[in-house]
């Protein structure tokens, strides 16, 4: 791959030379283009639009020898572990939900690999925005099962002090921020942090997670805007997977995807096959070194299906046929293409699969009894952190409440929770 | 009797601002001269921006992660509050963004997230909408929802505010009623050029998402002694201008100047002794001095620009309503904007003039 010179060239709208009439060239601010003398639209390429980066075929077997990253067997189990893991997690908390013990839950049945594979090739100390989709990303950084678990059940070991839904995760000491529910807020966030990150030249970067339906809101184009203008060091990584609930994606747009409006914002962009871990990996890494070197974003669409529901509160069946979703689920799967690509090369075996199955089920299940079996937070934390400190008004609200538990005390639930 | 006299000596070298177009009452700045005292250091003559200027300039003098963006800061601002620090700070440090609000709080947000004192501007309060939900949904929540591992509480947004004579619909608004529904973020306006610097400074330093709106109208028309050096005023604290025994009046931002001649008419022609508070921090708001007052004068008058349904006097209304009821000697009076969008032609009959102030303070005195 080609080495890039670390000083950043001069972008943007600079003129240096004055207007000139006699010139043949345009002279207008807003753009710098030859003239046309036919009339002609430029028709947008929906039918073969930017082509789809992959490493491996749909049965794990490297295309093009010089793109195969050669990570090490270490590195690619836990690939393959970190991704299973997930699975497993995702497949008991759903049930816990449909059982009335959490309240609600969002798999990632299908986008495994865009989590590890982008995961993996960033360093610990990147800022990470999601959306609500990216789990992998936090667990290939290391959050303990025990965790998700805690704020999913908003217990007392939650660090989000059982403030918000399940799978709004966070986590400081793993430069995780806080997932929020309304969608694509943020993009223009992940581009005043990286103007930030910038400043404090730290050769850090910033990555942001959305989907292909957030990418419709105001605040996208916003974050696209603002990240190019401003020349952050960030990565846009946009799972394309194929649905915003139950809206496709021919709904949701017209255009060439989300990658095509990269270059419309003047950000380097691409498009990956979001099932091949390797490409993710390949194009995330290249975009990390780059944006770090020449203070410039990156857009990266991994192409991916959903294959759960979007939530426990949703049931896809009614608009989505069970044929299309098992065509995804048995033919074109990160978990399965990477498992072709170690068992060709005898790092991996029906044993180690059965072995590995057994210790990852208990592995979740014995985090997801501890975390049923935790009291939930004092209710004291309803009232903290809204600002920095306690102020009056709420201070007398609080105590307000008290005074009123104690008096109707057998109306509240408060043996569930910590004193 | 030392107030009235420096009062009026203030006049004759602050001249005050009256409006061209001659059939329109004059409106009147008051230079601070009962502040207490802010700062002992040098201080310079110095209008609103100046002051605004001024602290920004303290700001990224003494914080080196400190930014300031938002649409045209670059060559000194719309109304010149960041003249010369773009050239003195640098270009990394004061910076234009694209024209889009949600964009400029957004980043702000994250900048803010990522451990930088973001200052963002927002041209006029009239376009702060398009970036109620980064304030209302992700600043104002971060902390809370987040179980304080992270904070946007480096971040101030800025935007001029109110009335200013011609403004019309989308250049006169005073939306702070929008965001005092919001827990999590703090609300401040400012009277004039001392308190304009030390409530901004303030509002920096504070470790919550603050919105520090400023009268437009007073921006050249405000002249006072600033001093050169940081200091703060702290927030969620009124400030009592004048003290009285008769009706409590209340006000933020321009308004206080206008309240501040009510009280000079209450006395001259009904001999009526008036308190007037600076309420300055919106939210959260001081409610012990307005109670304090009350419970005193048994007469309360609230006075905002912005339209009195759903207005913030509501809140005080009843805040203080709940507090001091047995207190009360008359109803409380909201003096506020009709319930219509900020006329253009009509702006004289629609203000909350010194007029309809006078005429609500001798109804509450005779009730």
């Amino acid at each position: 791959m080609a080495h890039i010179t670390s000083k950043p060239k001069q972008r943007g709208a600079l003129r240096q030379q004055p207007f000139d009439s006699s010139a043949e060239k345009p002279q207008f601010p807003g753009a710098s283009a030859e003239f046309i003398d036919h009339l002609e639209f430029i028709q947008p390429n929906v039918i073969s639009g930017i082509p789809v980066y992959r490493v491996m075929d749909r049965q794990g077997q490297i295309i093009n020898p010089s793109e195969d990253p050669k990570l090490s067997k270490e590195m690619v189990l836990n690939f393959y572990q970190k991704m299973t893991l997930l699975n497993t997690m995702d497949r008991i908390l759903y049930e816990s939900q449909r059982q009335g013990r959490i309240s609600f839950y969002m798999t990632n049945y299908g986008e495994e690999g865009t989590h590890i594979g982008s995961a993996a090739a960033l360093e610990p100390t990147d800022l990470v925005f999601g959306q609500y989709r990216e789990a992998g990303v936090l667990m290939y950084r290391g959050f303990p099962l025990d965790l998700f678990m805690a704020q999913c059940y908003a217990n007392a070991d939650d660090l989000g002090k059982g403030r918000q839904m399940p799978v709004h995760y966070g986590c400081k000491d793993l430069n995780f921020v806080t997932i929020s529910s309304p969608l694509a807020t943020q993009l223009p966030q992940a581009a005043g942090a990286a103007y930030a990150v910038k400043r404090e030249n730290s050769n850090r970067v910033v990555v942001c997670y959305f989907g292909e339906g957030a990418a419709s809101e105001g605040d996208a184009h916003a974050g696209f805007n603002f990240s190019a203008t401003l020349e952050c060091p960030l990565i846009f990584f946009c799972r394309n997977n194929g649905y915003a609930i139950s809206t496709p994606t021919n709904e949701q747009y017209r255009g060439d995807g989300i990658a095509a409006r990269g270059p419309g914002y003047g950000l380097m962009s691409i498009r990956v096959d979001g099932n091949d871990v390797f490409a993710v990996y390949n194009a995330t890494k290249e975009a990390r070194r780059r944006a770090v070197a020449e203070n410039q974003p990156f857009l990266i669409e991994a192409m991916t299906y959903r294959i759960g529901h979007h939530s426990t509160s949703d049931d896809s069946s009614a608009y989505r046929s069970v044929d299309e979703v098992n065509y995804w689920d048995k033919q074109d799967h990160p978990i399965s293409r990477l498992r072709h690509y170690m068992t060709a090369r005898d790092w991996w075996g029906e044993d180690e699969e059965k072995a590995w199955r057994k210790q990852s089920r208990k592995l979740v299940m014995e985090a997801f009894e501890r975390a049923e079996r935790r009291l939930k937070p004092n209710p004291e934390l309803l009232f903290t952190d809204v600002y920095d400190e306690m102020i009056p008004p709420i201070a007398k609200q609080r105590d307000a409440m008290w005074r009123h538990i104690q008096q109707y005390k057998e109306h509240y639930p408060l043996d569930l929770y910590e004193k | 009797l030392l107030l009235i006299l420096i009062a009026s000596i203030s006049r004759a070298t602050n001249p005050p601002l009256t409006f061209t177009g001659t059939e329109i009452e004059e409106q009147v700045f008051i230079a601070d001269t009962h502040c207490m005292n802010v700062s002992a250091g040098p201080t310079q003559k110095m209008n609103l921006f100046q002051s605004v200027t001024s602290a920004l300039d303290n700001t990224l003098a003494g914080d080196p992660t400190a930014v300031i963006f938002g649409e045209d800061v670059a060559f000194g601002g719309v109304f010149r509050c960041t003249v010369g620090l773009r050239d003195k700070y640098g270009k990394d440090r004061v910076f234009n963004t694209p024209l889009c609000e949600q964009g400029i709080v957004g980043f702000g947000i994250g900048a803010a997230a990522a451990g930088a004192t973001a200052i963002a501007e927002i041209q006029f309060a009239d376009y702060i909408y398009p970036a109620f939900d980064q304030i209302v949904n992700e600043a104002a929540k971060y902390r809370y929802r987040s179980g304080n591992m992270f904070d946007c509480g480096k971040l101030t947004i800025r935007a001029p505010w109110g009335c200013v004579g011609h403004g019309s619909i989308y250049h006169s608004q005073c939306p702070e009623a929008f965001f005092t529904h919001c827990p999590g973020i703090k609300i401040v306006v400012p009277r004039g050029p001392v308190q304009a610097k030390g409530l901004l400074l303030s509002c920096i330093a504070d470790q919550n998402p603050c919105i520090f709106f400023e009268p437009k109208i007073l921006y050249r028309a405000a002249v006072e002694q600033v001093p050169t050096e940081a200091y703060q005023i702290p927030l969620s604290q009124a400030e009592v201008l004048q003290e009285g025994s008769d009706l409590t009046l209340v006000a933020w931002g321009t308004q206080v100047h206008v309240l501040k001649e009510v009280a000079a008419m209450a006395q001259e022609k009904l001999g009526v002794s008036c308190e007037l508070i600076d309420l300055r921090t919106i939210l959260p708001w001081d409610t012990e001095t307005v109670c304090k007052s009350v419970v005193k004068t048994g007469r309360l008058l609230i006075s905002h620009e912005a339209p009195v349904t759903g207005g913030f006097a509501a809140e005080i209304s009843s805040t203080v309503q709940e507090e001091c009821f047995l207190n009360l000697e008359a109803p409380i009076s909201r003096v506020c904007g009709y319930d219509t969008p900020f006329p253009h032609i009509f702006e004289p009959f629609y203000i909350p003039d010194k007029w309809k102030c006078f005429e609500a303070v001798k109804r509450m005195i005779n009730y």
